[in-house]
């Protein structure tokens, strides 16, 4: 990778479902280690902006590139085609993901949740697997539920277990949609603060969230989304404490007023 | 006949007819694996087709499904057994019930397959592929492994009913335990006691299944046992 390519570039990104426009032309950029925030209304556009980031959902138009690499499409000759699901499911191995409702395998153990990716995808053997996970479980501060199917788990113990099944593929990126926003108030701290770890130690992070407090104190970037589009982009200082736009400062008001 | 007379009958053709019975038994017990194997197998590669990216693949699942399953059974075992023989294809009758059967419990296995496939939640695959797992991987370690438990029950429901339909194939002269017992009754005359005795033996034969349906269904979903 050259050090002038950011690790993620969208590109012109559209999104339409019918006439249905979600994505207005997105253009923005993330580089290796850097976190990015995208705030904004619910139906801005944020969750489907950061599913098109792994592909889960396919562009209008546009693409996004990871590694200076489009996901999703290859290049032949003049003209995109899309990827084999192989090669797609390669670039997605690197890129983590952790949904909103947490989407744990519900048939596997917490350490078996975290196994699977490693052993499936990346072939890792079972034993080192084993170790891997149990590290990571360890990490998120629930080793000892190792061998608990998630429905015995609380939210905040499931969305941890979550993380962990994302870092266990090594990623380089890792994609947050509003991994807070199912769990009970009390629950919200310590998957936040797991979140905040992997910011201290590096990650490149792009995190959905609704948690302005967290987005301040994490974030180099936030991104304000209205009506598919970017309407402000900056610094947390600048985003929070002087937006630019009206309509930023809108929003922000509407949420502290409740 | 004296009720005395009837019993020293009864008595000394007990063991004739018990044999011929059990032997029926064993042939409704082949002829419903069969089917079921065939059932289950054509079943859930028609649910597969039906969620094929494909139309035509989808559409030819889809005319199976309607064509078989609002067909009566027994006539298509008769269109089998006899509608075939006329045009130079005869199969014996037992091959004729388990394709019957089979074809057409593959129509109401299929559906029950696919129900079960779509009931798996959409974020369970969508947290696969998010590993870097392909559609057919996802589908085999992550969607096909919650389907399971929730089908068991719907299947085995089929399985028991199967059971039973098997006797619809003493209409074709397949010598299976209806048909053993109609032989037996036109020979000795002894309605009730012969179809006592078949009542008895299918349900010898159903209750294990639905036992086994149940034992495999508290195995096969580990984190709701407690």
């Amino acid at each position: 990778m050259s050090s002038t390519e950011p690790l993620v570039r969208i590109a012109s990104l559209t999104k339409a479902y019918e006439s249905h426009v979600v994505l207005k032309g997105i253009d923005l950029e993330v580089k290796v280690g850097e976190k990015l925030s995208l705030i904004g209304p619910s139906g801005s556009g944020k969750t489907t902006l950061l599913r098109c980031i792994n592909h889960l959902e396919r562009p209008t138009g546009g693409h996004v590139f990871i590694d200076g690499q489009p996901i999703g499409v290859k290049r032949r000759n003049d003209a995109y085609v899309p990827m084999t699901s192989t090669e797609l499911a390669r670039m997605r191995a690197s890129i983590g993901m952790v949904f909103q409702r947490f989407n744990l395998f519900p048939h596997l153990t917490a350490i078996q949740n975290v196994m699977i990716g490693q052993v499936k995808v990346l072939k890792r053997p079972r034993a080192e697997a084993h170790d891997v996970a149990m590290g990571l479980l360890r990490k998120v501060g629930i080793g000892e539920k190792a061998d608990s199917f998630p429905d015995k788990l609380s939210g905040g113990q499931q969305q941890r277990v979550a993380i962990a099944r994302a870092l266990a593929m090594h990623p380089k990126l890792m994609l947050f949609d509003e991994a807070t926003s199912a769990l009970d108030p009390e629950l919200v701290g310590e998957v936040l603060s797991v979140m905040r770890q992997l910011a201290a130690e590096g990650m490149t992070m792009i995190i959905v969230t609704h948690e302005m407090r967290f987005a301040e104190s994490v974030s180099d970037q936030v991104v304000f989304m209205a009506d598919g589009e970017i309407v402000e982009k900056g610094p947390p200082q600048q985003i929070f404490r002087a937006p630019q736009m009206e309509r930023t400062r809108a929003f922000l008001r509407a949420i502290h007023d409740h | 006949m004296t009720d005395a007379a009837s019993l020293s009958r009864l008595a000394a053709l007990l063991p004739d007819i018990l044999r011929t019975l059990l032997w029926g038994a064993g042939a409704t017990l082949m002829l419903t694996a069969a089917s079921f194997a065939l059932a289950a197998t054509l079943g859930f590669v028609l649910a597969l087709m039906r969620r094929s990216d494909w139309l035509p693949v989808r559409a030819v699942a889809r005319a199976y499904l309607e064509l078989f399953r609002n067909v009566p059974i027994l006539t298509q075992l008769f269109i089998l057994y006899f509608g075939l023989a006329r045009i130079g294809i005869t199969l014996p009758a037992t091959v004729a019930a388990i394709l019957g059967f089979g074809l057409n419990g593959a129509a109401i296995l299929s559906e029950v397959f696919r129900s079960s496939i779509n009931a798996v939640d959409r974020g369970q695959h969508e947290a696969a592929l998010a590993i870097g797992m392909t559609p057919g991987r996802s589908f085999r370690s992550i969607i096909l492994p919650q389907a399971f438990p929730i089908a068991l029950p719907s299947t085995g429901s089929f399985l028991i009913g199967l059971l039973k339909d098997t006797s619809l194939a003493s209409a074709a002269a397949v010598p299976e335990l209806a048909f053993r017992a109609r032989m037996l009754v036109s020979e000795t005359y002894l309605t009730t006691e012969i179809y006592l005795t078949v009542a008895v033996i299918y349900l010898f034969l159903s209750l294990p299944i639905a036992r086994f349906v149940r034992w495999a269904e508290r195995r096969s979903v580990p984190h709701r046992a407690t």
